[in-house]
């Protein structure tokens, strides 16, 4: 059925739970060792395959929080309530569990080093997933870089997460700031704030965008994913505000609501 | 033979759900929306719907004249390739049969493919058998009401029975072609044909 004819078929490989790290309250991730890992670009997903001991299968998409450069695949999951595949691996894996996976999946919102930047992350909630693999590719990339080469790849993230102990991934992305006068990250948190919370403190919206992303003359690398409402609504704004359609792309998940 | 995971029982569906889903698909009760880019909006005034035949004729319709063109309403179970299907949404508009007996009329002759091209440049590719006889729409309602923007509005592609990647949202041109041609998901890693009884998420899936 298949003209392009040369493409092999995307297999189910066994995966071995090797470390559990807890993020939030609600996340965390499994870093796994995979059986002959064909390796993967930053920003791809993977399909989860759980089977019950009758056979029953249910599968399920994540995206790739480790760098292309990691040796090991890293997954962070969200538990949902009542999500039948979130909730196992959220709550039942231990390591030295093995599960099911095939991969990698998705061609179109990757980032790799040569496409240059700036680059310009937008996440919502769990939506800085595959975001994280981007930048951690940066990182990987740039090494033992100096500052002016790093600041001809700059980066900047917009991450708007309901709380900050909701903030996924909030220590290493400070520690990969730390070092780093070309990456910015920015928070909002739109439901409760620290006190002494100087950041923003709403939903992410046309005002923020224009503050913290670069002018659409600098031609930024757009990629925004999180819930459908924020995906939406910034990458309509990133529009308006004269950012080529064609370097926005979004992903998005969940259902319609859960806003972040 | 598939790795059994330890303490997983999952959730079991009624055999009623369970015949009505493809392998590896759920049921969900929401709507969700997936695109690779921003939302296309096109005033109505602006926005017309070309049939362009392999031997370089074409149709066009206005948004008037199109929704004026004999209407039809279907209810289907729809299956996205992430996973999620919905079952018995409603949708109105225009059969691609409809389109093509139309388009005859100006010199437009099928041929065995045809590439779906959309505001925001995304492109699918369809054998014409798999958009005639009754199977395929370009719908402008959904459960009622206009179909909204994320949802591929003023108009997408409807083609129930392969993943939903293959009913393209914000869809301007059917364009007839001698040859297969894969589209923007069938370049990049999925399935050219994408049929969910056989599970044809990704390239290379039997």
């Amino acid at each position: 059925m298949n003209p392009v004819g040369a493409a092999p078929r995307i297999s189910w490989r066994q995966a071995t739970v090797i470390d559990v790290v807890p993020e939030t309250p609600r996340t965390r991730t499994l870093v796994l060792d995979v059986l002959d890992w064909p390796g993967h670009r930053a920003g791809q997903h993977v399909d989860v395959r759980l089977t019950a001991p009758d056979g029953y299968q249910a599968e399920r998409s994540y995206s790739i929080a480790s760098a292309p450069e990691d040796p090991r695949l890293a997954l962070t999951i969200e538990r949902l309530e009542e999500g039948e595949v979130s909730t196992y691996l959220a709550d039942e894996l231990h390591t030295g569990d093995k599960l099911e996976l095939r991969g990698p999946i998705g061609g179109y919102f990757v980032w790799d080093v040569p496409v240059g930047g700036p680059l310009f992350l937008v996440a919502g909630g769990s939506g800085i997933v595959p975001l994280m693999a981007m930048l951690r590719h940066r990182e990987a990339a740039l090494g033992t870089s100096d500052a002016a080469s790093r600041r001809g790849l700059p980066a900047r993230l917009l991450y708007s997460s309901r709380g900050w102990e909701e903030v996924i991934y909030r220590e290493a992305l400070a520690r990969l700031a730390q070092n780093d006068t070309a990456l910015e990250i920015r928070h909002t948190l739109t439901r409760s704030q620290p006190a002494g919370w100087t950041g923003f403190r709403r939903r992410i919206d046309r005002a923020m965008l224009e503050e913290v992303a670069w002018p659409s003359s600098e031609r930024p690398r757009v990629f925004i994913c999180g819930p459908t409402s924020l995906v939406e609504s910034a990458a309509q704004a990133m529009v308006e505000l004269g950012h080529e359609p064609a370097l926005i792309k979004t992903e998005r998940f969940g259902p319609t609501g859960g806003a972040v | 033979m598939s790795l059994i995971s330890r303490g997983f029982r999952g959730r079991r569906q009624t055999a009623e759900t369970a015949a009505r889903l493809p392998p590896g698909q759920y049921e969900t009760r929401d709507f969700p929306v997936l695109s690779a880019g921003p939302t296309p909006r096109i005033p109505l005034t602006a926005w017309n719907f070309t049939l362009k035949g392999a031997n370089g004729r074409t149709a066009r319709w206005t948004w008037d004249e199109f929704v004026a063109l004999p209407r039809s309403t279907t209810t289907t179970d729809i299956h996205c390739v992430t996973k999620w299907s919905k079952f018995g949404t409603v949708w109105e508009g225009i059969s691609v049969d409809t389109l093509l007996s139309e388009a005859a009329r100006h010199g437009v002759e099928p041929s065995p493919y045809l590439l779906a091209t959309c505001d925001g440049g995304y492109t699918t590719n369809l054998p014409l058998a798999d958009v005639t006889g009754g199977k395929a729409w370009v719908a402008f309602m959904y459960d009622g009401a206009p179909l909204p923007s994320e949802h591929g509005g003023p108009a997408r592609l409807l083609v129930p029975h392969l993943y939903f990647w293959k009913s393209a949202k914000w869809v301007r041109e059917l364009r007839l072609m001698e040859s297969d041609s894969p589209g923007f998901w069938e370049s990049l890693g999925y399935h050219n044909y994408g049929d969910p009884w056989r599970e044809q998420r990704y390239a290379g899936d039997e």
